[in-house]
């Protein structure tokens, strides 16, 4: 019975178990589903909107860089070629001439202009103003005197030159009596690239410009050393995108993600790009994600934790009430196992009432025949008395067992009276007083005086009594002993104690005691039926009986019988 | 006294014969019916009859239902039930709808001789005072009283 109890527990515990786990998951996901879709769905939307923002704003300012830049050099290209204009070859030749003219230039536009220089058709420069001994140098193979005889105008890309410094030139070609002559002038590197070093956001963000050889037109911030094919792409890139202003996103050597804004410059021999880490560009977005998540972490715990206390207590709450219906349950199973024996009981015990009734009778006619002369002087006349009275006993015994089956189906007698207990059990003692004697038992009565009245059946209750007390002499009956009966009052019940001293009941059978039919004494002495009819009555009452016995010391029976509502304060 | 004339009621036809023939040994005058209807049919011939012995349980027309009818067309006639389990209920119901007695199944037969003896006297009695009532009306009637 024991390892079955504990698997029972078991598969409980298994079953509680799941039922928690289950509840978990289905709270958890309810309330986080939700919680993560709508916060992805935001989040999506709002990296996409923050992407364009940072692209649109990037693109903003190097657009207007791009124009800064694009300005700064027409504007150059335009001083130069109003003094070229401005002023005539013969005039420009002289060397102190050009010197107050660079000078002028100089204290109007800053030291933007490094020098001046005028060269002949023939790639001789014939004067020169400025810093460095230049005078006289040939030209005639230049890359920029060449474009700039060409067309009417030239700027350079960024070049070491003669003088050994980066700059870049900006040449204008005139007409002087027919012959061309260009008038150069150096711009200074450090001005120019000023304008783009100044293009600095965040933390790595930066521009430079390179030409279409993907050399550097200014000094980078950093150490940048972009090769020539993304220079090609960007190259490409800038063509294809309308606004002039084109935005990529890349992924450097280190794997880091870098975004790339590029624009092209003096009709695209040039192109400004910018570059910042994505990380940077995106640090507010990376800020708002570790909060976002940070939030939802911790609700996700929040969540489970209630989710874990709530479905605990709720599975406490199932298992509580699964107890108290198994409890009513095994009390339902057991009245009606009672009353199903007891119906069946009581068609057994009709069906078999009237065959007994029979043969008793005809046992009777047999003796009622015997008495006629013809047998009077029968040899074995005694005998067949013997027998027939035999016959009728037993008839007897079944009537009697028949009946109390019948009894047990349809409780006798059981109209509510208002009952003294201590005068019922008197009676009872009474009754069996004779039976004690012949088991040499002596019967201790020890009632409390001024019980409250009982509400009960009094047939009923005398059956119980009777049964109890009788049980307790058929124990006693070999070995002789000491039946106390007491009672007493607990709460809302009277209790009834009968107490024997015989050699008790095994724990085998004491579970199996109220049960029908169960019976510890030989075959032909009892039904059965006693205890269970004592049981059923008890229940109905709504009282209890209770059993403790100890082998070789005693069995003690505990009848608990309810007070009627009225009498309890006078109690 | 005369013997009494005893109807003897139940469905079980074993008992019936042997008890019928039991009574009779006993010098009871004795009819015998299977059934309820059987039973009042068998008391239309047999007027004078003292006593039934009913059993209760029977199919078709039961127990309580014939002592009914037996009491409602022939009042004077005593009725002993014979029941098959100790329901005091059915018992009680027997005696207020008339019933001189009850006994239970299986009985003793001494037992039923004494009650079927003490139905008669009493039925017997009851109509001595009856008659006694009826001469004396009679008796009144003609101006002898």
């Amino acid at each position: 019975m024991e390892p079955g109890m504990d698997q029972d527990k078991d598969t409980h515990n298994k079953y509680y178990y799941s039922l928690t786990r289950n509840m978990l998951l289905v709270i958890i996901l309810v309330a986080i589903m939700p919680m993560i879709v709508v916060s992805s769905i935001i989040l999506y939307e709002f990296d996409i909107s923050y992407h364009e923002k940072v692209r649109a704003h990037l693109e903003e300012v190097i657009l207007k860089h791009k124009n800064d830049i694009d300005n700064f050099l027409k504007q150059k290209l335009g001083d130069i070629r109003l003094l070229a204009k401005t002023f005539t070859y013969e005039e420009l030749r002289d060397e102190s001439f050009l010197q107050d003219r660079l000078e002028i230039m100089q204290q109007i536009y800053g030291p933007v202009f490094v020098d001046l220089g005028v060269i002949n058709a023939q790639g001789l420069q014939v004067a020169y103003a400025g810093p460095f001994k230049l005078g006289k140098a040939l030209y005639s193979n230049a890359n920029w005197f060449n474009m700039t005889m060409k067309s009417e105008y030239f700027k350079s890309d960024v070049f070491l030159g003669l003088r050994g410094l980066p700059h870049f030139i900006i040449a204008v070609r005139e007409n002087w009596n027919g012959e061309p002559w260009i008038l150069r002038a150096t711009v200074d590197f450090v001005a120019f690239n000023n304008l783009v070093e100044n293009i600095r956001i965040g933390e790595t963000g930066f521009a430079f410009i390179l030409n279409k050889k993907g050399a550097f037109q200014t000094k980078p911030l950093f150490d940048v050393i972009p090769t020539e094919v993304p220079c090609a792409d960007f190259l490409n890139d800038c063509k294809k995108c309308k606004k002039g202003v084109c935005v990529i996103e890349k992924d450097d050597e280190a794997g880091n993600r870098v975004i790339y804004v590029s624009a092209l410059l003096k009709h695209g021999d040039w192109i400004l790009i910018y570059q910042q880490k994505a990380s940077d560009a995106f640090s507010d977005l990376r800020r708002t994600f570790r909060v976002t998540i940070a939030i939802m972490v911790l609700a996700g715990i929040c969540i489970v934790l209630i989710a874990f206390v709530l479905s605990k207590r709720m599975v406490n709450r199932i298992a509580e009430s699964d107890q108290e219906k198994e409890l009513i349950t095994e009390q339902v199973v057991e009245t009606g196992k009672l009353a199903s024996v007891g119906e069946l009981a009581a068609g057994i015990a009709h069906e078999i009432n009237n065959p007994v009734a029979i043969m008793v009778e005809e046992a009777g006619w047999i003796e009622d025949l015997l008495e006629e002369e013809e047998f009077k002087d029968g040899e074995n006349l005694s005998e067949f008395q013997r027998a027939l009275q035999q016959i009728r006993t037993q008839g007897r015994r079944c009537k009697e067992i028949t009946h109390k089956l019948l009894s047990f189906a349809r409780k006798t007698d059981s109209r509510i009276q208002d009952v003294q207990l201590n005068d019922l059990v008197e009676e009872l003692i009474a009754l069996s007083a004779q039976r004690a004697k012949f088991a040499n038992v002596d019967i201790n009565v020890n009632l409390q005086e001024n019980l409250p009245t009982l509400h009960v059946s009094q047939t009923e209750l005398q059956q119980v009594f009777l049964n109890l007390i009788n049980n307790a002499l058929d124990a006693m009956e070999k070995t002789g002993g000491i039946l106390n009966v007491s009672n007493g009052l607990e709460g809302d019940y009277i209790v009834v104690e009968v107490a024997d001293d015989g050699p008790g009941i095994p724990e085998a059978n004491i579970v199996r005691i109220f049960d029908p039919f169960f019976t510890t004494k030989p075959v032909g002495k009892g039904t059965g039926l006693g205890l269970s009819i004592c049981y059923g009555i008890i229940k109905k009452m709504g009282g209890d009986i209770i059993v403790k016995s100890t082998m070789g010391v005693g069995t003690t029976f505990h009848v608990k019988i309810p007070i009627p509502e009225n009498e309890q304060t006078e109690a | 006294m005369l013997n009494p004339l005893v109807l003897l009621v139940d469905d079980e036809v074993p008992f019936v014969e042997t008890m019928t023939k039991r009574l009779k040994k006993r010098d009871l005058i004795v009819n015998a019916a299977f059934s309820g209807q059987e039973a009042l049919d068998i008391l239309d011939k047999h007027r004078n009859t003292d006593v039934v012995i009913l059993d209760v349980k029977m199919p078709g027309m039961d127990g309580i239902e014939t002592l009914e009818k037996i009491k409602k067309s022939f009042p004077l006639t005593e009725v002993v039930m014979l029941t098959g389990h100790a329901t005091v209920e059915s018992a009680i119901e027997g005696m207020k709808k008339g019933a001189y007695d009850y006994l239970m199944k299986p009985c003793d037969i001494d037992q039923l001789m004494q009650k079927v003896t003490e139905a008669t006297q009493k039925k017997r009695v009851h109509e001595d005072k009856i008659r006694e009532a009826k001469v004396k009306e009679a008796m009144s009637d003609h101006g002898l009283a």
